[in-house]
This record gives structure tokens, sequence and C-alpha cells, in this order.
């Protein structure tokens, strides 16, 4: 694809498999993607897409057994993760990159209060004594807009709401001031309206640290909204990717083009919902095509024979399709669209 | 065992007043209270769920939409207020009397993971109401399962399979099958989707929507997901701590929400749509959904409200007819002044001019 330079991390052909009884399940298989500096990346895909996986293995957590990466380059600043030792990881995950999960009450320490949950991190990571550590969890709790952070710091998980346990999550994942923050599902679990307070919030905190963001979500208006490049994953690969405007105005491709449609639009006449027939492919009994042949609406026999080609369709557009070209141009035109086309 | 058609007691279809689709209340829901201990779940609703429509409940954790649904159903026993339902109050039925109705109210559940007794075939679990009712056994009632099966989009094949084998989607399907068994009037749809991947969402609305122009249903759409209240329902009630605080046509309540809720709870949903998202003004509302246990005084929704005044601390709001079949519960607007964003400062006009009220 391109040269790593400028770029916050590149990950590069990542394979991550996991062997089960029902055999090799290839939860990420050959996947490639990069994030710059100050951006916000989206991963877009439905259960067993591999998005948690792919993000999982990047700061290698991976369980092993029965989980591998078993190929695959991820460049973060330069230096290949997969080739650190295992002590050189922890000094980056944590640090350098932090992750925050979907359910803030399952990702919390149950038994342990807020405040050393929050000084644990800097104490490891950077050193700090016991008083320091305490004073920058307050000032990380206010951060995040905690009420009464100084009061509250010494909490258990449970005193808290869902949405201000996420708060907490995202006060933890940013103690260090992290180049990158990975966010898996932040917001899934949350209600609609602390739903948009947490990406607010993500928002503000990106511009003032200026910290690059993975976010990873089934939801597109999420990722509408807060997002400038796309990754659409679908059975461990990369089907899509684009700048956010462009996958939206002119998707390439038609599980991109399915998702799209199938999300009720609030300010749409009611009718009958665009579905995507069938379910999920089962991602351990793969066959030798496209995976998403069994569900696609424009499929032909080429497509069930022979994996499609990874097409590149303007300058950081690609499409994994055999009639990547063909979709691209039916959207452009649907969309009336002033994507213009660089060759 | 033989059993000789006359030792099979079948009971014959009462037959039900007429479901056209009339438009007349087919449940009323007068005043209705649940409270677990401290916690009024339910506090006061009066609302009716008119004939042939479906009525989409929405809101947060905690408002108690699911509550009021499993307890219009007895799943839940009220503590106070009428379910009344062709002439019958299901508050106040005994268990046997209650019974007999389900056969006309029935409902499918949020999780298709824990609803299921895993220990059943799919053959058996859809079988099973039609037994409870006696409406049908051995041959009769397979057929009438498969029958069940295929309406829902499952193979007859697989009658005999556990729901184990099946993904969400289908589990959910199995459930629809279940709660269509006994050709039921009303259906509680609580949360039906949320469970599911977005493309199989889509599907299984698909599927609610057509089962119900194929047989006449009236559905409570119970979810905390705009987007599918939208698209499914005819009308739309929105709850808030245990009290309606907004009915309207679909439409308009996305449209034009009137009560500042509304207003943050639609400007909360996101857009598929990046030139609409990076364009609109967003209502992002302070703090948390207040406990249950101790609402706020006055209007509940009063300690988030960007309106809020005194006098919303005070004054509990009822539902009034603002505009043509809209209601809403704020004191901050009236019927001549709707609009809450051009109401003078610290003004409640509705404290002035009593309008139609949901009694």
């Amino acid at each position: 694809m391109s040269k790593s330079k400028g770029k916050l991390l590149e990950v590069r052909d990542l394979c991550t498999y996991f062997e089960t009884e029902d055999g090799t399940v290839k939860a990420v298989d050959g996947i490639s993607f990069a994030l710059e500096r100050g951006e916000t990346l989206g991963i877009v895909g439905e259960s067993g897409s591999g998005k948690s996986v792919s993000n999982l293995s990047v700061i290698r957590l991976i369980p092993t057994p029965p989980g591998e990466i078993v190929s695959g380059e991820i460049i973060f600043k330069g230096q290949d993760i997969l080739l650190l030792t295992e002590d050189e990881v922890r000094k980056i995950r944590g640090r350098r990159i932090a992750m925050i999960f979907q359910d803030p009450m399952t990702s919390l320490n149950p038994f342990m209060k807020i405040s050393s949950q929050l000084m644990e991190i800097t104490q490891l990571h950077l050193g700090y004594d016991k008083s320091r550590a305490y004073n920058h969890a307050i000032k990380m709790l206010e951060t995040v807009g905690i009420p009464d952070a100084a009061e509250r710091v010494d909490s258990y998980p449970h005193e808290f709401s869902g949405g201000m346990r996420q708060r907490v999550m995202i006060a933890m994942a940013l103690s260090c001031e992290p180049e990158l923050l990975i966010a898996d599902e932040p917001t899934t679990a949350l209600d609609v309206t602390i739903q948009a307070q947490i990406l607010e919030l993500i928002k503000k905190l990106k511009q003032d640290t200026g910290t690059s963001v993975i976010l990873i979500t089934h939801d597109l208006g999420v990722v509408a909204g807060m997002t400038d490049h796309v990754v659409v994953m679908y059975a461990g690969k990369v089907f899509e990717q684009a700048p956010t405007r462009e996958l939206f105005a002119a998707p390439g491709n038609p599980y991109t083009k399915g998702l799209l449609r199938s999300v009720p639009d609030p300010t749409d006449e009611q009718g009958k919902l665009y579905q995507i027939p069938g379910l999920p492919p089962d991602v351990a009994h793969l066959g030798p095509g496209c995976p998403f042949a069994p569900r696609c609406a424009r499929v032909e026999e080429i497509c069930r024979k022979e994996f499609p080609p990874f097409v590149q369709l303007n300058a950081n557009h690609f499409s994994l399709c055999h009639f990547a070209g063909d979709v691209f141009d039916e959207s452009r035109k649907e969309s009336d669209s002033t994507i213009e086309t660089e060759q | 065992m033989s059993t000789t058609p006359a030792d099979i007691e079948v009971r014959r279809i009462q037959p039900l007043p007429s479901r056209s689709g009339s438009g007349e209340p087919l449940i009323s829901i007068r005043d209705l209270k649940v409270q677990f201990g401290k916690v009024k779940a339910v506090d006061g609703v009066t609302l009716d769920i008119l004939e042939g429509e479906t009525l989409g409940l929405v809101g947060e954790s905690g408002c108690g939409k699911s509550t009021l649904g499993r307890a219009i159903l007895r799943l839940t026993e009220p503590s106070g207020g009428q379910v009344l339902y062709h002439n019958r109050d299901l508050a106040h039925l005994s268990v046997r009397e209650m019974r007999e109705q389900r056969r006309h109210l029935q409902i499918i559940f949020q999780d298709p993971y824990a609803s299921l007794n895993p220990r059943m075939t799919v053959g058996q679990i859809v079988g099973e109401p039609l037994d409870t009712f006696k409406l049908a056994r051995g041959k009769e009632a397979e057929r009438h399962v498969q029958e069940l099966m295929e309406t829902v989009g499952l193979s007859k094949r697989f009658i005999n399979r556990y729901p184990h084998e099946f993904s969400g989607g289908q589990r959910q399907r199995i459930g629809i099958a279940r709660a269509l068994a006994v050709d039921p009037q009303f259906i509680v749809a609580d949360e039906p989707i949320s469970a599911l991947d977005v493309s199989i969402q889509a599907q299984i609305m698909n599927l609610l929507e057509r089962l119900k122009q194929e047989k006449n249903l009236t559905y409570l759409f119970i979810s905390h997901d705009l987007r599918a209240i939208r698209h499914v329902s005819d009308r739309v009630a929105v709850m808030y701590l245990g009290k309606l605080v907004e009915i309207a046509e679909a439409k308009t309540i996305y449209r034009d929400p009137l009560m500042p809720y509304t207003k943050a709870l639609i400007s909360a949903v996101p857009v598929p749509d990046p030139e609409v998202e990076s364009k609109r003004r967003r209502i992002v509302l302070e703090g948390d959904v207040p406990s249950p246990i101790n609402p706020p005084s006055g209007c509940r929704f009063h300690t988030r409200c960007p309106y809020a005044i005194k006098q919303c601390r005070e004054v509990e709001p009822t539902l009034v007819e603002i505009k043509s079949n809209h209601f809403a519960a704020c004191i901050r607007i009236s019927p001549d002044q709707p609009d809450i964003d051009i109401v003078a400062p610290g003004d409640a006009p509705g404290l002035r001019q009593a309008g139609p009220t949901l009694a």
C-alpha cells in the first residue's frame, strides 16, 4: 500500500487464528489497515467479522492458546509490535496504546476502588508515587466529567452507573496520555443519551490531547459522526476501506451497501426495510470464493469459485469484490455524488 | 395409549370482536402502577393501545417500559390501576381467568438465548402453547408447528433441533413462532431485536411487519432503539422514570418532538450520514438518569432539562394534547405555545392554559 512514514499504526496482512473443536477459525485472515496521527479510524462489522480480534491482536491480548497471531506485521511508530518481547509489549500496552472495552462492568475490577485502579496505571507506567498518583486520578476523573471527583474517587465500580463507569474506563485509558486509543464498542451497552455524552467526550479529549483513535462499532451512525476513515470487515477480511464521507456517499462493495440500507433512517418514510438475506458466515468453514457470496444480491458464478481481488477505486478507497468498479460507479450515479476519481 | 376423538377436549375458539384494525382501543391502561419495594418502576401510566396498530414504547434503561409491557400480561403484578381488555380488567383477574386471556395476548422476549428452554426441541417449544390451550394434538399439532416454522422463515427440517443449534436471529424466530401458535390478537414485543446483528435486525423487523398484516395483529413494540421504533411504529409513546412524557404518531415524534426529553433522545441518535452528522446541532444532556427510588420532585426530567425553570421542580406535568393527537407532559408548552424554543424565558404557558388531557 504505502510507506509508513507519518502513519502512527500500520497493520499488514495480519492473520490471527483460533484452534477449536470445529477446526481452525480464521478470525482475522490477512487484513491490512493504517492510521494516521490525529485521525479517528472506524472499524465496522457484525459479530464474527474479526473487528475485535484484530484490535486485540494489535496490543497482543489474544489468549494463546487457543488463539495465535500467525503472521503479519503491526508497525507502531516504526516498530513491529509482533517482534517485541512480552516485557517490551507491556511497556506499550496501557502507556502508548490504550484500550477501552464494551462492557465497563466486566472491565473494571469490582473489588478495587476506582482510585486504586487509576493509580495502578501511573504508578506502573510513569513511576508516580502514591500521592502523585492519587491526585492524578482525581484530575483524570474531572477531565472525563465525573461530578465531585474528589469524593467519588474512592468508590467502587458498582457505585457508578454504566455511563459513569465508561467514563472511568476512559480516564484509565488516557491516564498516560497514550498516542493511540482503541475503543471497542464503547457505547453499545449504554443508553442513547449517555452514548451521545461519551462520544462527545471522546471527541473533545481527542482534540485536547491529539490522541489518535480506533473506534470499533457496528453502528453506522456512530461511524458517520466520529470517524475520518472507515474499514468494513466481514468474515475476518477487510471488505472495504475508504474515507468516511466517500464510504457513505459511494460505497464500492455490496456488503457495505447492504449494511447502509439495513439501517432504518429516522427521516425516511416507512417502507419495507432492506435486509441482507441469510446469516453471517461460519468462519470455521468458509468456501473457496467470496465469503459474502451466499448473501450477496449481485452474486455471480465467479464469486462462488474465486476469491475476489482487492480493487483500488480511488486514492484511499479499496473494495474486495469481483465487481468493485461497477458497484462503485452505480453508487456514484445513485447519489449523484461529486466524488472525483484519481487514477 | 390410545385416545378417541371424544377424549380430546378441544377448546373452540371464542369468537372475538372484529379484527379489522378498527382503530378502537384494544387495551386501555388506566393509571397503571408497578412498584418493587421502594422503586416505582411504573408510576401512573394511562394509555390506549389501538386495534391494528403498532404502538412503539421507547425510553432508556430504568424508564419502566419493559415493566409496563410485562404488567399488561400480568407477568409482573401491577400495584395499582387497570388494564382493560374486552370489558375485563386484566389487572384484577384470577390466575385461571388470566390464563384464558393469554390465549389472545402473547409476548416475544428480548433475549433469544434465555427465553427458550434449552432442553426442549423447537417442535416442543412451539407446540407447547397448543398443548396448554388444548388447541391441537398429535399429527395436527405437528403440522401446525411446521406451518408456524415456515411462516417465520425456519425450515421445518429443524423441528427436532435444540435452541443451542441456532443463531440468535433464528432463535428469535422460534420465539415469534411460539407467540403465534395460539393465534393471538395482541403481542408485546419486548426489545425483540436488541440482541441481534444489524443485518438480522432488518430481517426480523420485516418479518414482524409481514405477520402483522397477515394475521391482523396489534403490537406493543418496546425498544430503546429509536431508529427501529420509528420504522415499525404507527404511534410512539415515550417514557421517563416511570411516567409517560410524550405520545404522537411516529413521523411526528421524530419531525417535531415537543417535550425536551424527547428532543434530547432524538437528537442523541447518530445518523448514518457524515454530512448530516457534521452539521447538525446536538442536544447533549448533563448527568445521569436519577434513581427511581427517589425520583426528582415535580417534573422528573427537570434535573437534566436544558429548559427547566423553578416551577418545573414544583409541578408535576400531565399529558396535554398540545397539537392534534400529539400529547406532551411539560408545563413550559401549551396548545397556544407549542414550541419550547420560542417560549419566553421563565414562562410556563402550560400552567395558564389547560388543554385536553389524557384522563
